[in-house]
């Protein structure tokens, strides 16, 4: 495997409600996986991943929970959901993806810091003004991460083209989708 | 009467969770029983001899057995009866082990269960008549639906024993898929090499009557006296006259006809004889594609066929056989790879199915047998095979295995290095099904001998770069993506039912599952019987099956017929329906619910008019007996009186 771990004792390792709890928060059925591959082969970025889509799949069969909330591959997912499309077993793997970045920031066990900063800020900044104030959210995503000035040289470009705003737009009904996040956050057992 | 009552233990099977004992106990109380045991094994020969050595001993006239269903064990029991001298039909059964002892963990509410259920069965066999069944006359004709090679196999065994033998085959020509194959595996014996002796010996035998281009109508009647309406569709030619010269097809100027023997990858003339080998071989002309058809002008055919065999006002025919017995062997379709979107079949024409690449291998095929691809007629140096098209996916409604895939893309891989030594294969899969004879080691060749690349996972998507396609897939066991360059990919598509198949299962009047294949009687143990008696089935029509399965079943299929036609008369089953014409109303309300059309009237001598059941024509459903608004016609062997009385022991 991947981490070097050539040796798996499956029993030791093993939680043995991880897969009825992946299954029930996701609502897929992942125990139907027959490992044909199909979303391994559709993945555009496995390429980057440390373990392919089929193999997550497997390790939650297997119940080796730790194994697949610290992997990075659950946060390189860009949700393009070419994998829900082609799974003969009809499992929406994307949706099985979003649950365990949901359990790995629950578990404490976040390989990406930098991408789940990436989710919270996208969401602070929805609750804020309704919708993505991009310019905002790559200020304060560099600022956190340290790295002020990452992908600074696209700024021009993107500028010139008017692709960010240097102030937020105001939309219609922005306490409101400040309230779903909001309902949403209470509804959350403390992190 | 005089009943006795035995209650099976079953081994444990019953005595686990019932009280046999008790209930055998407790029946002594029940009226007109004047014995009762339990036994552990009643079906077996020393069970069986307990209830004769009771029959006689206590002068029984009527026999209950508490024990399995009676779809296991009634036949047993009532040949047990008979043989002691009863009538079969003064023996009931009760069911405490599926419908208990299987069921229900509570000892207590199980036994008292199973004497409430032989309570039942007593006041049933209180009110039972002795039945008698009549014989009637076997039609030793057969009729054989279907002229691939599972029907070949059973018309052709049929008539070696003498029989008279009806083969219907709704395309022009016998053959099937089979006629289609360039070479079978795990041998490589050329497909038209062993079927084609078969299918001339078809036309040969002079007790094979053979209806090509035609369907099955309707079939009426019942086991031994089926009568088979048969449409033999216009073929525009007479084929007593056409001698299959030929001359037609030269001559036809419609020559841009899509040939769909070929599988739409060549083409032919509006008038055909689909490929050399067809028997029959005779033209027909494809109204669709004929220029007379079109435009009124042409007639080409017809002023050159040395016969005078064309005739553009030919119309349908309709033909009645009568039959003994019949034989469906109807086959299968290949699954359509359009829900795959992204592998682009229809869209590229380097992406062909499995059975455009059997004609492309085939010498009578397209391209003479070299292997070209469709769109400029290169030689591949790169062949994808795809695996499980249409099959093991619930995504598209196939969850299951066809069954022929993972052979016959092997044997396709071996063929195409074997036309061009040059060429590399690769085969994607997702496991690898070749539990056949010698099945595996052939698999086994084409990895090891001929350098098969097999490739462990699905594939994602196809799409072109330059002139060549792009595969990617996975490679599970890497853990990775591939990409395979490819000139020609092919789609293993993969098994589903034949069109139609519901259709003549629905005339036919046998069950199918939701798939469309024929359901047989019981998956182990009567594989090529269905559930209406008479009627068979042979081949992938019951399910996904290669040809040494199809050919067995054929075999198996003629065999069950000679069996039955064995005798000269068969016995039919007296629970049938009756009418009390003192009661009848004559309101015709039976004549209408009735599915099998076996009540007709009857008028009396004083001219009024009353239901009458044709025995042997009647199933025995009970849709009449319920619908009767005077109650005059009954079931019998399950009349309301008997149905009431069980329910009244239930209720007391």
């Amino acid at each position: 495997m991947k981490n070097g771990q050539n040796l798996l004792r499956i029993q030791e390792s093993r939680d043995a409600g991880f897969v009825e709890r992946v299954e029930r928060e996701s609502g897929q059925r992942v125990s139907q996986c027959y490992q044909c591959g199909n979303c391994s082969a559709s993945c555009a970025y496995t390429h980057v991943y440390d373990f392919p889509a089929n193999q997550i799949m497997r390790l939650i069969q297997l119940g080796q929970r730790d194994m697949v909330l610290r992997c990075r591959s659950i946060w390189l997912c860009a949700q393009c959901q070419a994998c829900t499309t082609r799974c003969p077993c009809n499992i929406d793997v994307a949706r099985v993806m979003e649950t365990l970045r949901v359990m790995a920031v629950e578990a404490g066990q976040v390989s990406e810091k930098d991408i789940r900063l990436f989710y919270d800020e996208f969401l602070k900044s929805v609750a804020a003004f309704g919708r993505v104030f991009e310019t905002g959210l790559l200020a304060a995503y560099n600022l956190k991460t340290g790295k002020p000035l990452t992908d600074a040289d696209l700024a021009p470009q993107v500028l010139r083209k008017g692709k960010l705003a240097l102030m937020p737009q105001r939309i219609r009904g922005r306490k409101e989708v400040a309230a779903i996040v909001r309902r949403f956050v209470d509804a959350q057992p403390q992190r | 009467m005089r009943i006795g009552v035995f209650v099976c233990q079953c081994g444990t099977n019953i005595a686990s969770t019932v009280d046999t004992g008790a209930v055998a106990q407790r029946a002594l109380d029940y009226p007109d029983v004047v014995f009762a045991t339990d036994y552990m094994y009643t079906c077996s020969e020393p069970g069986q001899q307990e209830i004769q050595k009771a029959i006689a001993e206590h002068r029984l006239q009527g026999v209950v057995v508490a024990a399995c269903s009676p779809r296991m064990h009634e036949a047993t029991f009532r040949r047990a009866v008979e043989k002691a001298g009863l009538n079969r039909y003064m023996f009931e059964m009760a069911n405490i082990r599926e419908h208990v002892s299987w069921i229900g963990q509570d000892k207590g509410a199980n036994t008292l269960k199973a004497m409430e259920l032989v309570r039942m069965a007593v006041e049933k066999l209180r009110r039972n008549e002795p039945l008698f069944a009549s014989e009637v006359p076997i039609n030793k004709r057969v009729l054989v639906i279907g002229g691939g090679v599972a029907g070949i196999q059973a018309a052709l065994d049929c008539a070696d024993a003498g029989l008279d033998v009806v083969l219907v085959e709704r395309e022009q020509s016998i053959g099937g898929k089979m006629a289609k194959l360039d070479k079978t595996f795990p041998t490589i014996d050329c497909s038209s090499c062993i079927l084609g002796p078969k299918m001339v010996d078809v036309a040969q035998k002079e007790n094979i009557t053979l209806h090509a281009y035609s369907e099955v109508e309707a079939v009426s009647g019942y086991i031994g006296n089926f009568t088979v309406k048969i449409r033999k569709k216009a073929t525009y030619v007479d084929w007593d006259a056409c001698t299959g010269c030929g001359l037609c097809m030269e001559k036809c100027p419609s020559k841009k006809t899509v040939d769909r023997f070929n599988e739409n990858l060549g083409t032919t003339s509006a008038i055909q004889i689909p490929f050399p080998q067809a028997i029959p071989k005779k033209a027909r002309i494809q109204k669709d594609a004929c220029r007379y058809f079109a435009t009124g002008k042409c007639k080409v055919c017809q002023k050159i066929c040395p016969t005078n065999a064309i005739h553009y006002d030919m119309e349908d025919r309709e033909v009645v056989e009568e039959v003994g017995a019949i034989i469906v062997a109807t086959g299968y379709d290949l699954f359509d790879p359009a829900p795959y979107g992204e592998y682009g079949a229809g869209r590229y024409p380097d992406v062909i199915t499995g059975i455009q690449f059997e004609r492309i291998l085939s010498a009578s095929g397209p391209f003479g047998g070299h292997v070209k691809r469709p769109s400029d007629g290169k030689e591949p140096k790169d062949i994808v095979f795809v695996a499980c098209v249409g099959s093991r996916d619930k995504s598209v409604d196939r969850p299951y295995c066809s069954g022929i895939c993972c052979m016959y893309i092997a044997k396709q891989a071996i063929l195409a290095r074997d036309h061009l030594p040059g060429v590399q294969c690769y085969v994607f899969y997702m496991d690898i099904r070749s539990p056949g004879k010698n099945y595996d080691e052939f698999v086994r060749r084409a990895i090891e001998e001929y350098g098969v690349q097999y490739i462990r996972g699905r594939v994602g998507k196809i799409y072109p770069r330059g002139d060549r396609m792009v595969v990617q897939g996975a490679d599970t066991l890497l853990g990775a993506q591939v990409e395979v360059e490819a000139d020609l990919v092919v789609l293993a598509t993969g098994v589903e039912s034949s069109r139609g198949a519901k259709e003549l299962a629905e005339k036919l009047r046998i069950s199918y599952d939701q798939y469309g294949f024929y359901m047989e009687s019981h998956p182990k143990l009567r594989p090529v019987e269905t559930n209406t008696a008479g009627v068979y089935l042979a081949g992938a029509c019951q399910g996904p099956k290669d040809i040494p399965a199809s050919v067995a079943q054929g075999s198996a299929a003629a065999s069950k017929v000679l069996a039955l036609f064995a005798r000269d008369t068969i016995a039919t089953d007296p629970q049938v329906a009756g009418v009390l014409e003192s009661v009848c109303i004559g309101c015709g309300k039976c004549l209408s619910v009735c599915p099998f059309g076996a009540i007709q009237w009857k008028t009396l001598r004083d001219g009024s008019r009353k239901a009458e059941v044709l025995e042997t024509v009647c199933q025995g459903c009970g849709l009449c007996n319920a619908t009767c608004p005077p109650k005059a016609i009954q079931l019998k062997h399950f009349t309301d009186d008997q149905i009431l009385a069980e329910l009244d022991a239930l209720c007391a």
